[in-house]
């Protein structure tokens, strides 16, 4: 019998999604033997055309990973649907939009001023030359895809099956997931293929927390050397643990909190959280403060709020093209 | 699918006028999960109540939404009815189309948009509502009083005599309040004392009363029918089975101190009993003046002491006792005259407050019951009283009524005037409200026969001029300024909750006004019971009030109280917090947002709800960063499908 057909993209990337796949080391020879690569821009020379050419449903796994930027990854996170089985949402920036996703807070018009214009120091454009959509040359026309005004997540462009979630995957899990779809034993659409609790179940600090959590005064990594020890909020220190999915280390600590710094969210959050910024603002607002709070005063609790640094970013670093907002306000209609 | 019936209320106009229902009926009846739809004029009538009950059956229906009045006025009223029907009660869901919609609207069109929209919302929280059971708990037939004055002193009464155990609680060395401290009481011009006292050695001796002077509520915990209350108490350093009441320690104290009973107009020593009529009837040592006895820095009242019944070992004691019932009978102080600069910031000794006053008519106080001025003990010619001092004043002051000063300021001035015949008494007012049973009679005898003047208008100013004080007011009825060299001025100064009683009313949770009164449930028909379940209100602290008044009031909890002593368990609403275990990381979050310690971790550090003690507030479900705390019958879910029937 054929090996099922298998293919790896990248839409809006930086590139650690594939690496992710190389990082099953050994195993990517078992992977090797148990599947047919078919299609896979950064490791092998396969092209577009390869792929229109197949037949429906021909690959039985996808894995896309990278945010929706341009029209180039629209097109084919749409011809990859088509030619396959399963779409698998891998990666942060798939899943939730993930950092490219904070791209929302501007549009293609504020981005080309910052990258071509004069508000970026080190570039020389006196003549404002920005990319275009179609140019001609003495050889003929060149086209680069558009440029949209929204990054948007995988899933708002196509129908998708599974989710491997973080930034990247961990290779256990991506192992496991390999397994499984091929094994036939399919879970329900929709599923998000890493445990379902959040960070804090796992956590060896969480029973350092006290009875009562309370928030004095917000600190960060960068003014307060965080004890190794101790639950990050405990310590005043902001730690997305609470609001996002356990995966990133097969057992033990997450991998940043075993490195001492706090979670920073790139697993999303547990199943049936839509928003994960507003849940964790909830969260934080719930616990800041909380000791005295009766003999506060406005001028206070705004002090205390006002030390959390960059809002957007904490809360909505991975995930603000999956939040309810979505997006800051546009004037044009324009995508 | 669930079968829901929609019943309609026209509420004669105050609905109908403003949402065309008929239109509604015929709209709504093909909306998916709706059964069955009708409207009806009142849907609280019976003949209304019957209609749904009828539907139900026919219709074989198994969740009702009435679209009609905020469901604080008949959401029971329908409960119950469907209930009579085998529906369970929670399966009952309210639309409010009047309060939220007829009332606030005037175009006839877009209420009746607004309130397809209201009812959409209802049916679809509707379709996910659960069928719940009511919470039970067993009941502590126990009862704690907090405040020793008039009004805890008659609940406590009503209560003991009823059968069942009470603790009174009282800050002060003796219970007795302010009413102890009168002289005589209107309108009967009965003696304060005599009326009061055999109420206060009854209590003393009630074989279902503990006392607990020298004592405050620390900490309370648990909810209505279990409540763990800590209380704390001072010792009193006697012993009250030993104590003779001879008085030779006061003599040997050398500590002199100013009288709280008589508002500082006499003294009193460090060891002292506040009044002869004291109960618990013992000395006590005011450890804030004594020279000390850690170490025994003087030590004359021991040894003067013959019956050996002081003991300076005694301590601090905390007491941890269990109750049914809280009753607060906190009671009143009044509106220090030192917030009023125009009357000479209290400084003048001849400017006193209503207490003084009452203090120098009393045959025990300072001046042996003879009209003598506090500077000099002359006898004052001319006295001024002046009504509303602080009162009815909402820009400077307290912007409300105080409802006894009228009365009492009238029976000063008739007692002021028997005891000095050829004194002038001149009263200052604004208004006098004498509303009470015979308490008009006694306005107009004073007019009439006591020669008391009254002057209508209020008074700028007073000051010092020799040894007269110098009172400058208007007389509104003749448009003329006024102005009298008076020997002294009495201020029926505002009344204002007890001092401490703020913070008391923070630890308990109580709810209060903005000028801190005790909020009742309802000012109408629920004056007696606080919004939070298992507490009664008595007496001043609830707002300001008359004897007559306190003592029925106190009655009135006690007879609640004594209602809910009848049942042997009490019932909880068990629209509650849940927690979903395969969604629980333990992050704890949730646990310190719980005003009622209802939350804690348990061994498989999974956070637990305590079903009794919740209270269904949902401080912890929007804590909850992982939506594993849910509210029953109000789903995060259920409010999504609420929010797209609005946008969409």
């Amino acid at each position: 019998m054929a090996k099922p057909k298998v293919a790896f993209y990248w839409c809006a990337s930086c590139g650690g999604c594939e690496e992710a796949i190389v990082d099953l080391n050994e195993d990517i020879l078992k992977v090797a033997d148990l599947v047919n690569i078919v299609f896979w821009p950064c490791a092998m020379d396969f092209k577009y055309d390869d792929v229109r050419k197949m037949k429906d449903g021909e690959i039985s796994v996808s894995f896309i990973n990278g945010a929706i930027r341009t029209e180039e990854n629209e097109e084919m996170a749409v011809l990859l649907r088509q030619k396959s089985k399963i779409v698998i949402s891998f990666g942060a920036c798939s899943h939730m939009g993930g950092i490219p996703g904070l791209g929302n807070f501007w549009d293609k018009e504020s981005i080309f001023e910052s990258a071509y214009g004069k508000s970026c120091p080190s570039v020389d454009n006196p003549n404002r030359i920005v990319p275009q959509e179609r140019w001609q040359v003495s050889e003929g026309e060149l086209t680069l895809p558009k440029f949209y005004n929204t990054v948007k997540s995988l899933d708002q462009v196509i129908d998708v099956d599974y989710y491997l979630p973080g930034c990247s995957p961990e290779p256990y899990l991506t192992m496991n997931a390999i397994v499984k779809l091929l094994s036939g034993d399919l879970p329900a659409k929709g599923t998000v293929l890493a445990p379902a609790k959040a960070l804090c179940d796992r956590c060896s600090r969480s029973e350092t927390k006290p009875e009562k959590l309370s928030i004095k005064k917000i600190e960060r990594v960068a003014t307060l050397q965080p004890d190794p020890e101790k639950c990050f909020l405990a310590q005043g220190i902001i730690c997305m643990g609470p609001v996002t999915r356990f995966g990133c280390k097969e057992e033990g600590d997450g991998r940043c909190i075993s490195a001492n710094m706090p979670c920073r969210g790139c697993y999303g959050p547990p199943p049936g959280v839509k928003d994960v910024g507003a849940k964790m603002v909830s969260a934080l607002a719930s616990i800041v403060g909380l000791d005295g709070e009766e003999e506060m005063k406005e001028e206070d609790i705004q002090k205390l709020m006002d030390q959390i640094p960059d809002p957007a970013g904490t809360f909505y670093r991975f995930s603000l093209p999956t939040s309810m907002m979505r997006r800051k306000r546009m004037t044009s209609e324009e995508n | 699918m669930k079968r829901i019936g929609v019943f309609i209320c026209h509420c004669g106009v105050n609905i109908a006028d403003t949402v065309d229902v008929e239109l509604l009926t015929e709209k709504l009846a093909d909306y998916p999960g709706i059964a069955h739809i009708e409207n009806y004029m009142f849907m609280c009538s019976d003949p209304g109540q019957n209609l749904i009950k009828d539907a139900v059956k026919t219709h074989k229906l198994d969740s009702v939404v009435v679209a009609a009045c905020s469901p604080t006025l008949h959401e029971s009223t329908f409960q119950n009815a469907i209930a009579e029907v085998d529906v369970n009660k929670y399966q009952l869901e309210i639309g409010n189309i009047r309060e939220q919609c007829s009332w606030v609207h005037s175009n006839k069109e877009e209420g009746t948009r607004k309130a397809e929209l209201i009812i959409k919302t209802a049916v679809e929280k509707a379709k996910l509502n659960q069928s719940l059971d009511p919470v039970s708990a067993p009941l502590t037939k126990r009862v704690l009083i907090i405040g020793g004055g008039i009004a805890g002193i008659q609940a406590a009464l009503d209560i003991a005599d009823g059968g069942y155990e009470v603790v009174l609680v009282e800050k002060k060395p003796s219970i007795g309040g302010h009413m102890i401290q009168l002289s005589e009481t209107f309108p009967t011009l009965d003696c304060s004392q005599c009326i009061l006292t055999p109420k206060m050695v009854q209590l003393g001796k009630h074989k279902n009363i503990k006392l607990y002077v020298n004592s405050e509520v620390e900490a309370i915990g648990g909810f209505m029918g279990n409540f763990k209350v800590t209380i704390k108490r001072q010792p009193q350093y006697v012993d009250p089975d030993k104590c003779t009441l001879c008085d030779d320690c006061t003599v040997a104290c050398p500590v002199v101190v100013p009288s709280e009973y008589d508002e500082g107009l006499t003294y009193r020593k460090a060891i002292y009993v506040p009044f002869p009529q004291a109960i618990p009837a013992s000395y006590t040592i005011d450890t804030e003046n004594c020279l000390g006895f850690e170490p025994i820095a003087c030590g004359e009242c021991k040894k003067a002491c013959l019956a050996e019944a002081i003991d300076y070992d005694k301590k601090e004691e905390i007491f941890i006792e269990d109750f049914g019932a809280v009753i607060l009978a906190t009671g009143f102080d009044l509106y220090p005259v030192e917030n009023i600069p125009e009357y000479g910031y209290g400084k003048y000794l001849d400017v006193l407050n209503g207490l003084q006053f009452e203090r120098i008519l009393s045959a025990t106080g300072p001046t042996g019951g003879k009209m003598l001025r506090p500077s000099d003990g002359k006898v004052p010619k001319e006295i001024v009283f002046i009504q509303c001092s602080g009162s009815r004043d909402p820009e400077r002051h307290k912007p409300y009524c105080s409802k006894i000063c009228c009365m009492y300021t009238l029976k000063h001035a008739k007692l002021y005037k028997h005891k000095v015949h050829d004194g002038q008494p001149y009263i200052f007012y604004i208004d006098i409200r004498s509303g009470g049973k015979r308490y008009e009679e006694f306005i107009q005898e004073g007019v009439s026969e006591d020669g008391i003047v009254y002057i209508r208008g209020k008074v700028a100013k007073i000051y010092k001029e020799g040894d007269k004080m110098i009172v400058h007011g208007m007389d509104t009825l003749t448009g003329h300024k006024v102005k009298i060299k008076a020997d002294m001025v009495v201020l029926a100064q505002s009344i204002v909750p007890s001092e401490g009683s703020g913070k008391l009313f923070k630890t308990l949770k109580l709810g209060t006004d903005s000028n801190g009164f005790m909020s009742e449930a309802h000012p109408k028909l629920r004056p007696l019971e606080s919004l939070q379940s298992g507490f009664y209100l008595a007496g001043a602290g609830q707002g300001p009030k008359d004897i007559p008044d306190a003592v029925s009031q106190a009655s009135g909890a006690a007879a609640k109280v004594l209602a809910l002593m009848s049942n042997d368990e009490v019932q909880h609403e068990p629209i509650i917090a849940t927690v979903d275990e395969n969604k629980c990381s333990g992050c704890s979050v949730c646990i310190g947002t719980c005003p009622y310690g209802a939350r804690e971790l348990n061994e498989d550090r999974i956070a637990a709800v305590n079903d009794i003690l919740c209270e269904g507030c949902g401080a912890c479900i929007s804590a909850c960063p992982s939506g594993a705390s849910q509210q029953k019958n109000l789903t995060d879910d259920q409010i999504m499908k609420m929010i797209n029937v609005i946008i969409n």
